[in-house]
């Protein structure tokens, strides 16, 4: 006889949804400092505690505490708050632009920008990042001219991707940013043998490998996790959890009970659980990731704890699934609001610096997206020239697309 | 506004529930409804589809109204939810998945060709996979390379799958219900520039929405439109047009801009399809022109002229034309310029009355 009771399918659910607040409680916090840090040759398998508990160097009150806490400069670090602010400023401009029909989508980095930023400073020229469609601070910390962002964003005659793409799917090859593609997960699995060229070469560049928590769900991402610890690939393999994948909760990619970092231990690479949002913590984790993969002691997997405070793009209305303020009561706060107040509070900023400093970075957004305008947006018809859309398919044109191109009358 | 006269097949099982004005979304929406109530073996899932409803919000409701067991979320893996879509029918349930866009559905193209297609064939009717799985598909919505593709050529050169695309809500939830039905798996793609009006190629003017238009008119309850039958969009005498999808609204402004009177087959099932009704068709006009928004080379327009030449050759007077995007990625700024809008669509069929 049976004894069992019918079986049911489990389906994940937040704990907060529109008309009832989060209960944070799942995201299993450790306390600034308390976790440990192990030298930068420790074995995988002695990592396992750290993909569970969470690194994290800024206390409430901002201060720097703990084996994490990272040797930085002052100047570092001003440049760290002015590419972050840089970065959110810029988002919030290209929103407002992307309503006036200047581009056809956007997707801001909100509530983000610590983790591109800080990670950015700590690699060096050569080392190439595989980034999603939310690491513009990558580029922010990189310097890249804003007129030639905005040029792609409003797909016009100066668009360096010739029209091809939609807004934010940039490449900047110069800046260590490859091509993104649309197609989620791809770009992680090319991160290891970007790492593993390099290996091959005997060269010292590193990859960087970026995916959301909702994408790690693909296979691309599994199958990096394999590649790079067979081939103990020099890469830093980033998971940004920022909870939320369109509407869909992180618990539905598989971060129930578990973290994303402990896929990492699980595959034999060394893992980290990083507050995303204490912009002293990434830096102190990207370099401990760096240093291991530049050593040849292979790759790293970390997972950055964050927050997607706005909509997944200007498509997105996230009332509809999750609480409307949910952002304001993350328990890891604004990474900006946090950096600020340790560098106001070990002496090296003041509030009077913010706002100039913010004021300034407006205009210089305002004035690149004048200067970007100067050469049309998506809506004025100044887009790239419909000939263009046939080059490039091949390295030399085929007959048949130069029938086609003929064909069009372009 | 010009009201294409189509022509209801007999075996059509309309029945003489009350209609509704729905959009493409509501209709399909309307469809899945029908099928879990109607049957227990049902499951809907995908990315987004469960609490959300989906991006283009076709599963809207269905949760709250079935339960989690029978609608949810699924985990950003296509592979994934076309994977386990065959372990569950195999078992015995009737999986309709959503692949978010067509665009995403290569990581399952193993499960879906080499699993799903080849199941029944593989275990001699052992096991099977009757599965259904939607995806948008198409153009016209500034969506770049990765929300715009029309794939459908991928899929019908698997043997094993059928491949549909209705363009309009009524046959969209007809043919959606016998998909469902179908113990074949089903690839359903919907013209994501139809879902909520009929789309001409005139990107300029104003969106009509589906309650101006006659096929909006939805019946509330069950019906179907069977698989395998193609349907006389719009009568004529001058040229046969075959098309599916967008590219039917946009042949019928071809052909009245052009003033040709041309007779538009609405494929509805792509493969395998309902010969008859083309053959018929070009025997009586005796030229052809074959549209879709797919890139040219080895799309289904290739199938297409190769079937019209061998059935129809002794009664052609042209030769047969094809309209269709260019042999490049789907470009983001250059989306009119790369989409085959009426002004092309009417020089080919100019060129094929002058031939
Ligand atoms: C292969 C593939 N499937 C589905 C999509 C549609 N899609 C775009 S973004 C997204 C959510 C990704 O969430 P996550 O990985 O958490 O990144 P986030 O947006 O939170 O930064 C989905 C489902 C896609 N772009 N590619
Ligand atoms: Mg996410």
């Amino acid at each position: 006889m049976n004894q069992h009771p019918p079986l049911h399918l489990h389906v994940p659910e937040p704990t907060g949804r529109p008309g009832h607040d989060t209960d944070f409680s799942y995201l299993h916090l450790s306390r600034a400092g308390e976790v440990r840090r192990p030298p930068v040759d420790a074995l995988p398998s002695d990592t396992s505690d750290l993909a569970y508990t969470l690194v994290r160097v800024l206390d409430d009150e901002g201060c720097a505490i703990g084996p994490w806490a990272p040797d930085i400069t002052p100047d570092l670090l001003r440049f760290g708050l002015r590419a972050m602010m840089k970065t959110r400023i810029f988002d919030a401009r290209m929103v407002i632009a992307q309503r006036q029909k200047k581009m056809s989508f956007y997707m801001q980095s909100l509530g983000e920008e610590a983790i591109g930023t800080a990670h950015a400073l700590a690699l060096s020229e050569g080392d190439m990042c595989f980034p999603t469609y939310r690491q513009q601070s990558l580029l922010m910390a990189r310097e890249v001219p804003l007129v030639d962002l905005i040029c792609q964003l409003f797909s016009n005659e100066h668009d360096p991707l010739k029209g091809r793409q939609l807004p934010v799917m940039y490449s900047v090859r110069k800046a260590g940013f490859f091509s993104i593609s649309g197609n989620l997960a791809t770009q992680f699995i090319q991160a290891v043998g970007w790492g593993m060229a390099s290996a091959i070469k005997g060269d010292t560049k590193i990859a960087s490998a970026w995916i959301g928590d909702g994408a790690t769900a693909e296979s691309d991402f599994h199958t990096a996790l394999t590649f790079a610890h067979v081939y103990r690939a020099p890469v830093i393999l980033n998971v940004v959890n920022n909870q939320w994948a369109i509407s869909t909760f992180q618990t539905i990619a598989g971060g129930e009970s578990t973290t994303f970092a402990a896929r990492g231990v699980g595959c034999g690479i060394a893992s980290l659980r990083v507050d995303g949002n204490d912009f002293l913590a990434v830096y102190a984790a990207s370099q401990w990731a760096i240093e291991r993969a530049r050593s040849n002691l292979g790759p790293t997997l970390i997972e950055w704890l964050t927050y997607r405070a706005g909509p997944h793009s200007t498509s997105d209305d996230p009332s509809k699934y999750r609480p409307a303020d949910d952002w304001s009561h993350f328990p890891l706060g604004d990474p900006l609001a946090r950096l600020k107040q340790h560098l106001i509070g070990i002496g090296v900023w003041s509030e009077q610096e913010h706002q100039e400093t913010h004021d300034a970075l407006e205009a210089e957004v305002i004035a690149a997206q004048k200067e970007a305008e100067r050469y049309g947006t998506l809506s004025d018809g100044r887009i790239p020239s419909a000939s263009a859309m046939f080059e490039d398919v091949y390295k030399e044109m085929p007959a048949h697309l130069r029938r086609q191109r003929q064909e069009l009358g372009v | 506004m010009n009201a294409p006269t189509r022509m209801m097949r007999a075996d059509e099982s309309a029945t003489k529930h009350t209609k509704t004005p729905m959009t493409m979304i509501q209709a399909l929406r309307s469809a899945m409804d029908v099928m879990l109530e109607r049957d227990d073996n049902v499951v809907i899932f995908g990315e987004d589809v469960g609490y959300f409803g989906g991006v283009f919000r076709c599963t809207e409701g269905l949760q709250a109204k079935h339960g989690k067991s029978r609608v949810f979320d699924a985990p950003i893996s296509e592979g994934g939810i076309v994977g386990v879509a065959v372990g569950m029918g195999a078992y015995g349930l009737r999986p309709v998945v959503e692949i978010q866009f067509a665009d995403y559905s290569y990581p399952a193209f193993d499960q879906i060709a080499s699993e799903a297609a080849r199941l029944r064939y593989r275990s001699a009717c052992d096991f099977t996979a009757p599965l259904t799985i939607r995806m948008p598909c198409g153009g016209g919505i500034y969506g770049g390379q990765t929300h715009s593709q029309s794939p459908e050529a991928l899929f019908t050169h698997v043997c094993g799958l059928r491949t549909v695309m209705p363009s309009n809500p009524y046959d969209a939830k007809g043919l959606l219900i016998a998909a469902i039905e179908c113990d074949d798996p089903v690839i359903f793609l919907e013209p994501k520039r139809l879902y909520n009006g009929p789309f001409d190629g005139h990107h300029d003017q104003p969106v009509v929405p589906w309650t101006k238009h006659p096929l909006g008119a939805v019946p509330e309850g069950y019906y179907t439109v069977p698989l395998e039958s193609a349907a006389v969009f719009r009568p004529g005498k001058d040229l046969t047009v075959l098309a599916y999808g967008t590219m039917v609204f946009v042949a019928e402004a071809a052909a009245r801009e052009t003033g040709i009177d041309a007779e538009i087959i609405d494929l509805r099932s792509i493969w395998p399809l309902d010969l008859d009704t083309i053959v018929a068709s070009v025997k009586k006009t005796g030229r052809c022109v074959v549209v879709h928004e797919a890139t040219r080379t080895s799309g289904f327009g290739a199938e297409l002229v190769a079937l019209v030449q061998e059935h129809c050759f002794y009664h052609l007077e042209a030769p047969i034309e094809r309209v269709t995007g260019w042999d490049t990625p789907y470009p983001h700024a250059q989306e009119w310029a790369y989409f085959a809008g009426p002004k092309r669509v009417g020089a080919a069929l100019k060129r094929v009355m002058e031939a």
